[in-house]
């Protein structure tokens, strides 16, 4: 149990050092990606999409187990195109505003920009706020 | 060594980001940061409120954890990878920024003029840092994921929803830059 969750610190160690030195955390990163100027920002995401295709199709070809001993299941996300598109479109709108995705954010406070605190608190709240009108939004 | 000090390059960052998310799935889980936020709002008892927050977060623990290890290696990278923190953006992102009224584009790694504790006093860039975490928070839970669950994990195992949300990231994105910026900065 120790093991494991030291495991998933340094997992999470490893991503947020990488965040911070692929420059994907930074502000001028995400709006010179917006605005074209840079193939950085997709290279990074295309060379790790392309990558994890590879992984995963490996991993169901080769039945490859978990480290313990599971087999390792991904489950499809849900149907639906409303959801995706609008929630897609407010997510992409906070995350050029402030410049940071659900990811960077943390990677930001551990790097002392203490005023991402105030991003972090208001996603939250964001979040909150989503659960409650969920039922009444379309999906 | 003296790389791994300079800002890496898409190359090395990309597929470290895919070994990441092999070593979750290794670890019988899966990449993704923004479910955390639902998480925290059930820790601080949101489950009262609306039956979305009304389950067990104690399994979830596991990505409290992640983030836990994201903040120790934000602070590991800040304070022993780096020489200098200033982003090389590209010379007309800079001009366009600079127009805007962030002078520290170009030599800092992010926007002194949003991100500086002095500023904060500034009820604008208060509003902006708040509205910004809103739309954040709002839009990922909506979209069931952020750029980790659907652009990262969601596309690499071809789910077609997580395409669809990444096309509403850009969509949400490009109308933030082009359109509002103008009108705000």
């Amino acid at each position: 149990m120790i093991v494991r969750g030291i495991g998933f610190l340094l997992i999470g160690a490893l991503f947020g050092i990488v965040l911070i030195k692929s420059e994907a955390a930074s502000w001028f990163r995400i709006i010179e990606m917006f605005e074209f100027k840079s193939f950085h920002m997709y290279g990074i995401i295309g060379s790790a999409v392309i990558l994890g295709i590879i992984i995963i199709q490996g991993i169901q070809k080769f039945k490859i187990k978990s480290f313990y001993g599971a087999p390792i299941t991904i489950e499809p996300k849900e149907n639906g195109t409303v959801r995706y598109l609008m929630g897609g479109a407010f997510f992409g709108l906070g995350w050029a505003l402030a410049g940071a995705c659900p990811g960077p954010m943390f990677t930001l406070a551990g790097a002392g920009f203490y005023a991402i605190l105030i991003v972090i608190a208001s996603a939250t709240f964001g979040t909150f706020l989503y659960g409650l009108i969920k039922e009444k939004l379309p999906h | 060594m003296d790389w791994i000090m300079e800002p890496w390059p898409w190359y090395i960052s990309g597929p470290m980001i895919a070994f990441v998310m092999f070593l979750l799935l290794m670890m019988g889980r899966k990449l993704g940061m923004s479910s955390n936020l639902r998480t925290l709002c059930a820790i601080c008892g949101a489950g009262k409120r609306a039956t979305f927050f009304d389950y067990d977060w104690k399994a979830q623990k596991w990505n409290l954890i992640v983030v836990a290890g994201v903040v120790l290696g934000g602070f590991l990278a800040a304070n022993f990878l780096m020489n200098e923190k200033k982003v090389d953006i590209h010379d007309d992102v800079v001009k366009d920024l600079n127009a805007y009224g962030f002078a520290s584009a170009d030599n800092a790694y992010l926007p002194k003029e949003l991100y500086a504790a002095e500023n904060l006093s500034d009820p604008k860039v208060l509003a902006l840092l708040i509205i910004g975490g809103l739309f954040i928070g709002f839009g990922t839970r909506y979209a069931g994921g952020c750029t980790s669950g659907h652009a990262i994990s969601g596309l690499s195992s071809l789910q077609w929803p997580s395409l669809v949300a990444v096309i509403g990231f850009f969509a949400g994105g490009l109308f933030m830059v082009h359109i509002i910026f103008p009108l705000i900065f």
